[in-house]
């Protein structure tokens, strides 16, 4: 039986028709193609609006199409559309396909009677190939109602809140004791000014005591299996060496640990911390964690003052790695940033020279519980500076570091600035290359600072030094800068340098990747669905990503996409189940000599193997449709639904015109 | 004056690196020559060392096969198996008398288009300097087309 094929071509406005005779090749398919059963062939304008679907829907009425072939854009544009179109027309939307002569033809190619005739063989290997299409189901699995959320810093906590405010349990899963994130080492928040803190904190609390959410603080994620809807997870949590079901978090613990070390998380290497420690006072949990590596006791076996003076007895050296499995449907990893080590640039004297501060230094200093409780004073503890460099796109926008802008850090040079005409009244040189303002309140924000009198010298700093070329010099971090715009160099004498570091994805984000099944740039930030209409799903269903896991962006931002990827997994729950494509590889267990060659080659174990019967079996909802055991089995014995080798040989013969070949023989 | 030799090449991408880089090439409009037709499969592991060959026997002058970078790949291993694949087929078809550079692997992530495109744009160049490979098909010079099976009503 000869299938009846539609084929349409469309021009895209100009985009197609600009390079390929769409005329012509729609004309060509209705005669050249005609004995291989393409019955009717069109041309149109925008086959995507629902006119251009509507020709599709009457001709499948009316001349009774059993298969449609549209060439046009990406089939990861379209495909969705017009398989719709059939499908309300009644044909199985998988006996339509979409082949793509705009961004694989009309698009990259400069010769027009080249691009015509590449789209003549595209349309063929589509009428080819749409031949041996099977019409297929999609597979339905069901949605576990609970979710994972994987990082607790502000995009991890509004995800889970907004979860867990409707109604479905979550899993908050935190490395560090406690959740707040870089948000809550900052100071103020711009362009508002409110108190980072003030603002996190009501959250955090939220996130801490709501019935559906389970926080799992000191905790990592050490393993992923499943898929959608039916995720496994192993969660390792950490021995705090408190119980906390005994813990009242009074504090005792901390203020009687004889050994204090230096905090280079949380204070980022500015403050002290106890080995028994809260990381700051609101953090969520209140249970302390004892620091196992630089504990005496641990070390030494001595001291023991937590244990002896803890009025309820809740310290527990027994304590143990615990590991959790939970079943979850859906996962938002959130897990956030680290910041660019200027130790990198030795030239701007990080670690070297004493008064140059990182930005999150600079945010603890400013930080009222921070080592200098919100003292802007040099390194001494004492003085305050009368001048200060503000150093932006520190390993940003930089060719030999990050090329990427991170986004962040000309508002919070600025907000620095500011704090430090308000605390200190000293003069402020910012060193930038453009200033970049771009949201809400943002650029009056820069205005202001404007007016209060800070001093813009546009260029990049090319070194800081003491090296003092004159009197003036002595004594002070020398900033020398070529001021692009009066086209001279300049040496800028001040008492303190901020360095505004530019943003990174986290060290071990390859292996975050792995563990999850995600793909990362090479740049390290966690690749999105489609960077423009898809930012917070990734290619692998059920799981999405929030926050600057995705990209350097600031806490608005962060508190979108955490909202975003939570409506998108409310959502799925909602509908108890999801749909699969089903595109799945099967064996014919008639066919399989039970050579079991395809059995370790499946990522994802779908692949069992009957002793009894000495046959393997796919298991359709593990199989995820890579096809590698199909291309492996030396029988033939397993196909692959949807990219069976009928349907690519079959595009391949048309690809080089065999089927118009055979016409001429 | 005969027509100077154009090269047919077909080129196998996956469907989440490389045909998305080829997309990027298409959006961008980066230019690369018209000689490269391409096939979409879901993973590069699915490529079967006998599509390669039906394309040579079939009139191709090449094969481009494309796929994730190692340790990317959407599927998480398998263009490793690609790989494997990929290596013994190249010996083999030198033992067939096929040149090795009709059969080329490049590795591209779906935000490498420009990469993409320019080493489509240097094989087609290879392929035209290196000629057409007039791979004997059957002896009355017959074209074999791939007649789809009568289904039973």
């Amino acid at each position: 039986m000869t299938e009846r094929i539609g084929v349409y071509v469309c021009h895209c406005g100009t985009n197609i028709a600009g390079m390929v005779d769409v005329e012509g090749v729609a004309k060509w398919a209705a005669e050249k193609l005609n004995h291989r059963g393409v019955v009717i062939a069109r041309d149109y304008k925008f086959m995507c609006s629902s006119l251009g679907q509507e020709l599709i829907q009457k001709d499948i009425h009316e001349l009774g199409l059993t298969r449609v072939v549209v060439a046009a854009c990406s089939p990861h544009l379209h495909e969705q559309t017009f398989r719709n179109a059939c499908k309300q027309a009644g044909l199985n939307p998988y006996l339509c396909e979409l082949v793509s002569i705009r961004e694989q033809v009309s698009w990259v190619h400069t010769d027009k009677a080249a691009a015509t005739e590449k789209s003549k063989a595209v349309v063929s290997s589509g009428v080819e190939r749409v031949i041996w299409n099977e019409p297929l189901e999609p597979i339905r699995v069901p949605i576990h109602p609970d979710s994972l959320v994987v990082g607790g810093g502000i995009a991890g906590i509004q995800a889970a809140l907004e979860i867990a405010d409707a109604g479905y349990h979550v899993y908050l899963v935190e490395r560090e004791p406690s959740i707040g994130g870089h948000m809550a080492q900052f100071d103020k928040t711009f362009p508002t000014l409110d108190c980072s803190a003030c603002i996190l904190t009501p959250k955090m609390v939220q996130a801490g005591s709501h019935p559906n959410i389970t926080l799992m603080t000191w905790s990592e994620v050490t393993q992923v299996d499943g898929y959608v809807g039916n995720f496994t997870v192993t969660i390792k949590q950490k021995p705090r060496y408190v119980n906390a079901e005994l813990c009242t978090g009074c504090g005792i613990c901390q203020e009687k640990c004889p050994k204090k070390v230096i905090d280079d998380v949380y204070e980022a290497g500015l403050g002290n911390r106890k080995v028994i420690y809260n990381p700051f006072p609101q953090a969520v949990p209140k249970y302390p964690v004892l620091d196992r590596p630089n504990c005496t006791y641990f070390n030494k076996g001595t001291c023991k003052a937590c244990e002896k003076f803890c009025p309820t007895g809740a310290i527990d050296f027994n304590q143990t790695d615990e590991y959790f499995q939970v079943n979850v449907g859906n996962i938002i990893l959130a897990t956030g940033f680290d910041l660019f080590d200027p130790l990198r640039i030795p030239q701007y004297g990080y670690k070297r020279l004493a008064n140059v501060y990182t930005s999150l230094e600079f945010e603890r200093l400013c930080n009222a519980a921070g080592p200098t409780n919100g003292n802007i004073v040099l390194r001494d503890g004492v003085t305050i500076p009368k001048t200060v460099g503000i150093v932006h796109c520190v390993g940003s926008r930089d060719k030999n570091y990050n090329a990427y802008c991170s986004s962040i850090c000309c508002m919070q040079s600025l907000k620095f600035a500011h704090l430090v005409h308000e605390r200190t009244g000293a003069e402020v040189y910012n060193f930038y290359i453009d200033i970049r303002t771009p949201s809400k309140g943002y650029e009056e924000f820069y205005q202001r600072l404007l007016e209060e009198g800070t001093h813009f010298v546009r260029g990049k700093v090319a070194e800081v030094t003491t090296a003092a070329r004159d009197p003036k010099e002595e004594g002070k971090l020398i900033i020398q800068v070529e001021d692009t715009l009066i086209g001279k160099q300049r040496r800028i004498p001040v008492d303190m340098v901020i360095l505004s570091a530019g943003i990174e994805p986290r060290s071990d984000s390859k292996e975050t990747a792995h563990l999850f099944g995600l793909s990362c740039s090479a740049d390290g930030w966690m690749i999105e669905r489609h960077p423009k209409l898809d930012p917070v799903a990734t290619m692998t269903e059920g799981i999405y990503i929030a926050g600057c896991v995705q990209g350097p962006k600031d806490i608005p931002a962060s508190v979108v996409q955490g909202a975003a990827a939570a409506a998108r997994v409310l959502g799925k729950i909602q509908q108890k189940e999801i749909a699969l494509e089903p595109i799945r590889a099967s064996v014919d267990q008639d066919k399989c000599s039970g050579c079991r060659i395809c059995n370790n080659l499946c990522p994802f174990n779908a692949i069992l193997f009957h002793e009894d019967l000495m046959v393997s079996e796919v298991n359709p909802a593990l199989c995820q449709g890579c096809g590698t055991c199909v291309a492996a089995c030396p029988a033939g014995a397993i196909s692959g639904t949807g990219f069976s080798n009928e349907q690519i040989l079959a595009q391949m013969d048309g690809l080089l015109l065999h089927n118009i070949q055979a016409l001429n023989v | 004056m005969s027509e100077p030799f154009e090269p047919v090449i077909i080129g196998f991408t996956c469907n989440w690196c490389s045909y998305r880089a080829a997309d990027l090439a298409g959006t961008a409009r980066i230019k690369y020559p018209p000689n490269v037709r391409l096939i979409r499969l879901m993973c590069s592991g699915r490529l079967d060392p006998t599509f390669v060959l039906k394309a040579l026997s079939g009139g191709a002058d090449a094969v481009l096969i494309t796929g994730c970078h190692p340790g990317e790949c959407h599927y998480i291993e398998q263009n490793y198996k690609a790989l494997r694949r990929y290596l013994l087929l190249r010996r083999t078809l030198v033992q067939m008398g096929v040149e090795p550079q009709r059969l080329k692997l490049v590795w591209a992530s779906a935000a490498e288009g420009v990469r993409l495109a320019s080493e489509i744009t240097k094989l087609v160049e290879e392929i035209r300097s290196l000629g057409p490979l007039n791979w004997p098909t059957s002896t009355n010079g017959q074209v074999e087309i791939f007649e789809p099976l009568e289904v039973p009503a």
